[in-house]
């Protein structure tokens, strides 16, 4: 498996940066010639990635995501979140489906959600330095598409 | 994203359009809330006909809406959803508390 790209970016954990997140990596994304139901699957799983740094993470001051996006000649692409925010204290309770520290604002489905719509889901975090969240999806070859 | 509604014969209708995530759910919230308080309807229909793109935080939105629309003794239901919304709503289980329909209504 050969790498074949990879775009990283950066930028500050404010709102409006949650669209511009998506939207970037779905434009990178869009090089392995996904269906529109693909790059949607790859949009919201970023969505979620991204928005858990801007409301967990840094749940009080503005502080730096970082999106980056590698594709590969098995026409895959990994995605990777990472913020330098308060960490996660019990990963695996933290994946599990409708568990939230954010009240009534959150469903505590994010996880559930990247987990389902990417093929892999992997989450590393320590406490008070950060988490770096990696999703792996493929894309199906365009001659079994419609 | 950009809100509309309308109130008929007891049925509160709030159009969302454009893109449903953390960044638009407060201001969703606050408009769907409010409309709920003035009309206070006996029935609220969400039509995503014209939403786009939606996320986790969207089903907050629906989550809380159902429990307005609970507390003045009304029911409500999401309509006209389109692909990469439903396909959020199936994963999040939310059709477990509110009815979804997702095809587009015969007039
Ligand atoms: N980047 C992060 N930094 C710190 N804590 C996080 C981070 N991402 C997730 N968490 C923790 O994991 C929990 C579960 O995250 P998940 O995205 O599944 O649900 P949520 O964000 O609470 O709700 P939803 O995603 O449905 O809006 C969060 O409530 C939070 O406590
Ligand atoms: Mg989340």
């Amino acid at each position: 498996m050969t790498e074949i790209n990879n775009v990283r970016i950066e930028f500050l954990s404010r709102s409006s940066n949650e669209s511009f997140a998506r939207t970037a990596v779905a434009c990178i994304a869009a090089q392995l010639d996904p269906t529109l139901e693909e790059l949607g699957d790859i949009k919201t799983a970023v969505s979620e990635a991204v928005t858990n740094c801007i409301v967990h993470a840094y749940p009080e001051s503005l502080g730096k995501i970082m999106v980056r996006a590698r594709l590969f000649d098995d026409n895959s692409i990994e995605v990777t979140v990472r913020d330098w925010g308060c960490g996660i204290p019990d990963i695996d309770k933290a994946r599990t489906p409708m568990y939230s520290t954010g009240g009534d604002d959150r469903s505590g489905m994010g996880f559930t959600i990247m987990e389902s719509f990417m093929d892999k889901l992997q989450v590393r975090s320590k406490e008070g330095r950060g988490t770096t969240v990696i999703m792996r999806r493929k894309i199906s070859p365009r001659v079994s598409k419609k | 994203m950009t809100l509309g509604a309308s109130y008929e014969g007891g049925i509160l209708r709030v159009f969302l359009s454009g893109e449903l995530d953390h960044h638009a759910a407060k201001k969703t919230v606050d408009f769907i809330e409010k409309k709920i308080d003035a009309h206070l309807p006996r029935e609220m229909v969400l039509d995503m006909k014209d939403l786009s793109f939606m996320d986790s935080s969207g089903i907050a939105v629906i989550l809380k809406s159902y429990r307005r629309m609970k507390e003045v003794g009304g029911v409500m239901q999401v309509e006209n959803v389109n692909k990469q919304p439903l396909r959020v709503l199936l994963a999040s289980n939310v059709e477990r508390v509110v009815k979804i329909i997702a095809e587009t209504k015969e007039a």
